[in-house]
């Protein structure tokens, strides 16, 4: 309430309107004058110099998406012994991961609380110094402070228009694992059996986002946590996907408690980039051939299963490789 | 011939402004101005009846006055307002008789332009970075507020279809922030400490309430029709925002918030309906690229209206936030009516 009439500033700034005061508007014909005068008696309104509007005052770097790249910072100092030392992460074939514009990664899910995701955006960061923002689930959205640390550090929600808007738009790179839960949420005599790839919808994106596909393929992240157990019971009584007995909590249970739960087993992690998939189609269409799109969902699914049981041919030991 | 503008709302925060604006506009002949309450800026020429807005004094205020415009800034977006039975009344009751009016036959209407909300998306975290226009919301509608913004758009799109020779235009507001307009979220950012919810830090996006202005008068100027998101370039975190104003967070516990918020606007404490619980956990943002690439230019980004709102905060306690007019019908009709006062041609 306190100063401002921006009567003749906002009028002014929009544009096209005069701002001339009174005299400039109609007035009842003459004729009438006789009659009682509706003319007007002008309404004595300041005339405010319109203050410059400010800028933008931003005092965060977090982003449209939530990712702070001084958290990411922060996320990478601290996961960097993770990475070399405990679980001493390989990649092969990083330089088929594109250098400029945007690409969908593609990878195997695993382990309860999966660590194939960080090592993957921890990796590409370091090594090619792009950023990687992972597509997740809702269920982090919903969970207090998980799903506000995972959006500072890279998560988005994978909804097609946040997808589109990060490939095409910003041509930025983006990582997605198509099994969601049912990947993570397997059994250890499951490990390494490829999961359905939801319904196809990554690559849908890709292909109206005009970007190519590059599937990963992770060896190490079942071990790192294996599921021994579930409770579909308790699973439901709050809400998540899964709650598992893990190995962890029985190595590692006894001696740091409840945290660890959160430790991985130091399992040696192999990370393989396959060929790029480049789909031959016109971008930004409404929808493509629901045909196509399962066959290159299938053929992505089988050629990373196929690089999986490649590697694991070559494993001679899970915790040194 | 000029234009011949019906304003719904005369007595909100828009209604006020936008009326005030067209009195400035020579090509604007004639501004009826209808409310329940008196107008809260001062006018000039601008005709105020008291009404509610039933159908039969709309129709024949329409028929009338030749009304060929019609600004509708009557609809409740704050629910802290009012009991959800009257924005029942008023927003989608209203909305119906209003557009029943104005589709009668012969009817010389032209053109309106709808003021509603970014509400109508909601806040769920199904939900995209951004909604544009075409974007569905991701849950059904929890709040009275948000149903009846979904009723009026429903009744706009019906009237739309059935008048195609009417330029209709709907213009979602994002939350307004600015020096003289009261809203949920400015109530909260004034308080000395800032509610937030434990465990979360959504990204909010402002529209200034000049920008509001300068949207609906740039949407009679176009005669622009359809949808469009009208906010801020940008989003930013609710902790930035408290941070902007100069203030701390006070975390709520994430789970039974709203249990805990029943009491606390019983008490008259502080106000958190449904809708804010959501947005306070979930933000949204809403894309701005349509109505730019209709030819707006924003004067301020969501942060430069953050930081607006916050100079005025600082301002608040100097000035108490009086309110500069106060409407008195019988002073009115003498200056616009006596033969006693003499007036220049």
């Amino acid at each position: 309430m306190a100063t401002a009439k921006p009567t003749k500033g906002t009028s002014a700034s929009a544009g096209k309107r005069p701002t001339k005061a009174a005299p400039a508007r109609r007035r009842p014909a003459p004729e009438k004058a006789s009659a009682r005068s509706t003319a007007l008696v002008p309404v004595p309104k300041p005339d405010e110099p319109e203050r410059p509007p400010i800028g933008d005052p931003r005092r965060s770097d977090i982003d449209e998406w939530g990712r702070s790249e001084r958290m990411r910072e922060l996320a990478r100092t601290l996961y960097r012994p993770i990475y070399e030392t405990w679980h001493r992460v390989e990649w092969e074939g990083l330089d088929k991961i594109p250098t400029e514009g945007g690409a969908l990664l593609v990878s195997n899910h695993a382990g309860a609380i999966p660590s194939d995701a960080p090592s993957i955006m921890h990796g590409i960061e370091t090594e090619l110094g792009r950023p990687v923002y992972g597509l997740a689930d809702e269920m982090f959205k919903r969970l207090p402070l998980v799903g506000l640390l995972w959006s500072r550090v890279g998560g988005v929600l994978a909804h097609p228009d946040n997808a589109y808007r990060l490939l095409r738009e910003q041509q930025q790179l983006a990582l997605v694992f198509p099994e969601g839960t049912k990947g993570t949420g397997k059994s250890y005599q499951d490990r390494y059996q490829l999961r359905r790839f939801g319904r196809g919808g990554y690559v849908q994106i890709a292909m109206r986002a005009g970007v190519p596909i590059v599937p990963i393929a992770v060896v190490g992240a079942e071990e790192a946590m294996p599921i021994l157990w579930k409770s579909p019971q308790l699973a439901k009584l709050v809400g998540l996907p899964y709650v598992p007995l893990t190995a962890n909590m029985l190595a590692f249970g006894p001696v740091l408690g409840p945290l660890g739960a959160l430790l991985d087993l130091p399992s040696k992690i192999r990370l393989r980039v396959l060929d790029p998939v480049h789909f031959d189609v016109e971008p930004d269409l409404p929808r493509y051939s629901r045909s196509r799109i399962m066959d290159e969902s299938e053929a992505i699914r089988q050629r990373i299963q196929e690089a999986l049981l490649d590697m694991l041919r070559h494993r001679e030991s899970v915790w040194f490789g | 011939m000029g234009k011949r503008v019906l304003i719904t709302g005369l007595a909100t925060f828009w209604g006020g402004r936008v009326a005030q604006a067209l009195e400035a506009d020579p090509e604007v002949d004639v501004i009826v101005g209808l409310d329940r309450y008196e107008p809260t800026v001062q006018l000039e020429r601008t005709e105020y009846v008291r009404s509610d807005e039933s159908y039969s004094i709309l129709a024949r205020i329409v028929k009338a006055a030749r009304i060929d415009t019609i600004v509708h800034s009557f609809l409740v977006v704050d629910s802290t307002m009012m009991s959800s039975r009257s924005i029942h009344e008023i927003n989608t009751i209203g909305t119906m008789n209003l557009f029943a009016a104005a589709s009668a036959p012969e009817s010389p209407v032209r053109e309106v332009v709808v003021k509603s909300s970014t509400l109508v998306y909601g806040a769920d975290p199904r939900d995209p970075v951004w909604f544009d226009e075409q974007s569905r919301r991701s849950k059904p509608p929890s709040s009275t507020v948000e149903r009846t913004l979904l009723a009026v758009e429903g009744y706009v799109r019906d009237f739309a279809v059935d008048n195609p020779h009417v330029s209709v235009s709907v213009l979602r507001f994002s939350n307004v922030l600015g020096p003289d307009i009261h809203t949920p979220v400015s109530k909260l950012l004034a308080l000395p400490v800032v509610p937030a919810i434990f465990g979360f830090d959504p990204r909010f996006q402002f529209v200034h309430e000049t920008d509001v202005i300068r949207a609906i008068l740039f949407a009679l100027d176009t005669g622009l029709s359809g949808i469009y998101n009208v906010a801020g370039d940008g989003l930013l975190p609710w902790s930035e925002v408290a941070a902007i104003c100069g203030k701390r967070l006070l975390p709520l516990p994430p789970y039974g918030t709203g249990l805990l918020a029943r009491p606390l606007s019983r008490l008259g404490v502080i106000d958190l309906p449904v809708e804010l619980l959501d947005l306070l956990r979930h933000g949204r943002g809403a894309d701005n690229r349509r109505l730019k690439a209709a030819g707006f230019e924003y004067r301020f980004t969501s942060a430069g209206a953050v930081a607006d709102f916050a100079q005025s905060l600082r301002l608040r306690p100097v000035t108490g936030g009086k309110a500069l007019y106060e409407y008195q019908s019988d002073v009115e009709q003498f200056f616009r009516h006596s033969p006693a006062v003499i007036r220049e041609d």
